[in-house]
């Protein structure tokens, strides 16, 4: 990151608590990469640059639990440069790297160079999460106090369930000895076998392999007894179901450290987004029913889900140009997910800060970070938001290298007009 | 973001509600599934010509896509095809091309580089004539040959037109469809082609290992008991059951599929005296029919296959003369 910080006053933004709720209208002063000032105080100095914001809502960065940037090892689909500057204009200051890069994050060696090359192309934070079992395999634990130790700040099994149970308690015991949080992908292999959509109307009606409810429930119940035993921290990475939010609050209202994520794209649609067979929404988890979008949003609106996530997933177009159930799993999001964000905003499905506070605060505490706020001496990690702004995602408009969006040449309400990270402008990106 | 019955309407018909693919029953009302039914009533006379041959596709190529092998209803289509005078190239693409690792796409590409007008596809995953109709150059006509558990449209529609037939109507009728529904494309597109046409009463029989999820959903009934089932039924489908059943724990045994579910002459008896008894074949003999029934006098299995021919001529028919209606109206729209 560069060396030089101009003083810079965002002027005249709707500034957004997203914990309280309570909206202010102030300057805010941004030094040294971090927010000397507001109101008067920022009022009162001569800054290098005058930002106007009129018009617009100021919140914390967002921080994504759960990113594919596809560095290293798949270039044809992502890179950390290509998708951190994606992330950057969906308004991210900070991005969990997902394990099941090629080869895997289950070494020093792999953290270290993900965070090299992090720190060479990528103008926000990149937070790896280390495999927590070698190879994602499932069979041996992962050298999880050495990556830690290297920067990891979770492990996770990625997208590759954890199949025996054995091996799942004694990752737990083995984390919670060295206070390490496990994120984890709750899904039962056997019951979810061959299937990639929800066992529903749409398989039954088309004829696709289904993957049952209760292949992620029964998952979620094993897991939830077994952080209950070993008291390791447990984080629940993208639920597809609304029974599972019920067992988390359960288990959550008994004491059991258990959190919980949902991807964005399972709060807007669902298994109908299949009809016509359309492979950009095959993705894992599987989309399931009305009743279980609602029960994933009343876990949002209720905290029992603290964050939500991008589970950004991008590919090359033929990874996609297949039957549905031949291609490949996963959504291009994360430059969408204000935007989709704002639409249940719109619907009344949610609170502004109720969706903000799962972009910024909630992931924040999942990781254990200081709580992201806008106050004097707090990091400058924020973004200015247009809700009325009008953009279309397209294939020249997305700067992903994955171009299947879930509102694919259709215009979208809603936008992040700047992202600034420690005090620097990271979108748009100025030229240099 | 479109329904099932949407997005398969638009797909399959011209914006004049002409036929342009055949992919699935879903979207199609019953006029036109009548239309099909009666243009294939007058192809039968064909078959019984001295020159069994009409020239409704001369001069175009029929392309038969086999992506997973077969080999009855792979000669009908080409049978089909060469009665209505088209060129027919057969590929068994189950031991080629894709087997080497090239994908679907590609396949296709390089088979539209030899201009066919028509693609009769026949693949393992559901959707996959669609993905294909969607790919494909406009002015080709895709013809869904069975795709996964998803829809097999023309035998759903050969079976229609043995219906009625021996019944005349399908108002007031009351169909069985007996086995293995959850792995069969045939069974979603009958009761879907018996819903549309009007059938009273569509009952699903067969274990719960081997029912979808919501069967119902789909306009049937769902019952356990086979002697309960078949109370008033006028027309029985068999549907064919996989010996791979066995190995997935769907089924304890082939034995006891056929003590349970199994149609013999004394089970028969329970539905009406006039019942006639179908099967999409190829049937398993004493596994899910004995002997007895499918040589009887209420067996029609037969009569399905030859009309297994004229239905495959009158949609393949049907399907070329939108695509070519589509292009004219194209081409006249760019002159404008």
């Amino acid at each position: 990151m560069s060396a030089e910080n101009p003083m810079i006053r965002i002027e005249n933004a709707r500034l957004l608590d997203p914990v309280s709720g309570k909206e202010t209208q102030a300057s805010v002063l941004v030094e040294n990469g971090r927010i000397s000032g507001i109101g008067a105080a920022a009022d009162q100095a001569t800054p290098d640059q005058i930002v106007d914001a009129a018009g617009a809502v100021l919140s914390p960065g967002f921080i994504d639990l759960y990113c594919n940037l596809r560095e290293p090892g798949n270039g044809q689909k992502g890179s950390i440069a290509t998708e951190t500057r994606a992330a950057a204009k969906g308004g991210y200051t900070t991005v969990c790297a997902a394990p099941d890069s090629s080869p895997v994050n289950d070494s020093t060696a792999i953290t270290h160079l993900i965070l090299d090359v992090a720190e060479r192309d990528s103008a926000i934070r990149v937070l790896p999460l280390g495999a927590a079992t070698k190879g994602l395999a499932g069979e041996h634990l992962s050298d999880m106090v050495g990556l830690t130790t290297a920067g990891c700040v979770a492990l996770s099994n990625g997208s590759a369930p954890l199949v025996n149970a054995r091996v799942l308690r004694r990752c737990m015991a083995y984390a919670r000895t060295f206070n390490v949080a496990l994120m984890l992908q709750p899904q039962n292999r056997s019951l979810a076998a061959d299937g990639f959509a929800h066992d529903g109307l749409i398989t039954t009606r088309l004829g696709l392999m289904g993957i049952p409810e209760v292949a992620e429930t029964a998952a979620v119940m094993e897991m939830i007894l077994l952080a209950e035993e070993t008291g390791v921290r447990l984080h629940l990475s993208q639920l597809s179901s609304a029974r599972s939010v019920t067992m988390i609050a359960e288990a959550q209202q008994r004491g059991v450290s258990v959190t919980a994520d949902v991807a964005i794209h399972h709060l807007l649609f669902t298994e109908a987004a299949l009809a016509g067979f359309d492979s950009r929404f095959h993705v894992q988890p599987p989309l399931r029913s009305e009743a279980d979008r609602l029960g994933l949003i009343e876990g949002v609106r209720t905290g029992v889900v603290s964050a939500i996530v991008s589970q950004h997933q991008p590919h090359d177009p033929a990874a996609k140009r297949a039957p549905l159930g031949d291609s490949e799993p996963g959504l291009s999001t994360i430059e969408s997910v204000l935007s989709l964000g704002l639409m249940l905003v719109e619907r009344d499905e949610m609170s502004l800060s109720q969706l903000l506070r799962a972009l910024t605060v909630g992931p924040a505490s999942v990781l254990g970070l200081s709580e992201p706020a806008i106050e004097v001496g707090a990091a400058a990690d924020f973004c200015l938001i247009d809700p009325r702004a009008e953009w279309q995602p397209s294939e020249a408009a997305l700067l992903s290298i994955g171009k299947h969006a879930p509102v694919l040449n259709q215009p979208l309400k809603g936008g992040v007009v700047s992202t600034w990270c420690e005090g620097r402008q990271v979108f748009p990106a100025k030229a240099s | 973001m479109m329904t099932t019955e949407e997005s398969a309407r638009a797909l399959q018909l011209t914006p004049d509600g002409q036929l342009r693919h055949f992919l699935t029953l879903d979207g199609l009302d019953q006029s036109l599934l009548t239309q099909i039914l009666d243009t294939a009533d007058s192809f039968i006379e064909v078959g019984e010509r001295r020159i069994k041959k009409v020239p409704l596709l001369r001069g175009r190529t029929v392309v038969n896509l086999f992506f997973e092998s077969s080999t009855r209803t792979r000669s009908t289509f080409e049978l089909a095809a060469k009665r209505l005078s088209a060129d027919v190239l057969n590929l068994d693409i189950s031991t080629s091309a894709t087997s080497k690792g090239e994908s679907l796409s590609d396949t296709l590409l390089n088979l539209e580089a030899m201009a066919s007008d028509m693609f009769v596809v026949r693949h393992s995953r559901s959707g996959a004539p669609h993905f294909i109709a969607e790919s494909v150059t406009p002015g080709v006509a895709i013809i869904n040959a069975g795709d996964g558990r998803h829809a097999h449209p023309t035998q759903a529609m050969l079976d229609m037109l043995t219906i009625r037939q021996h019944k005349q109507r399908f108002d007031g009728l009351k169909v069985a469809i007996v086995g293995d529904i959850l792995h069969s494309r045939v069974a979603r597109s009958q009761i879907r082609a018996l819903n549309t046409l009007g059938a009273e009463e569509v009952r699903v029989i067969g274990p719960s290992t081997l029912l979808p999820r919501d069967v119902e959903s789909l306009g049937c009934r769902v019952e356990y008991d086979l002697k309960a089932g078949l109370k008033d039924i006028d027309v029985i489908i068999m549907l064919r059951l996989q010996r791979e059943r066995m190995e997935g724990a769907l089924l304890p045994s082939e034995r006891e599929f056929y003590k349970v579910y199994g149609l013999n002459t004394d089970k028969l008896a329970y539905a009406k005296p006039d019942a006639i008894v179908m099967h999409p074949g190829p049937i398993n003999r004493g596994v899910e029919i004995e002997s007895a029934v499918a040589d009887g006098p209420q067996s029609v299995i037969l009569n399905q296959v030859t009309n297994g021919i004229a239905i495959r001529m009158a949609v393949m028919s049907m399907a070329m003369s939108g695509q070519l209606a589509q292009r004219a109206a194209t081409e006249a729209e760019a002159r404008v």
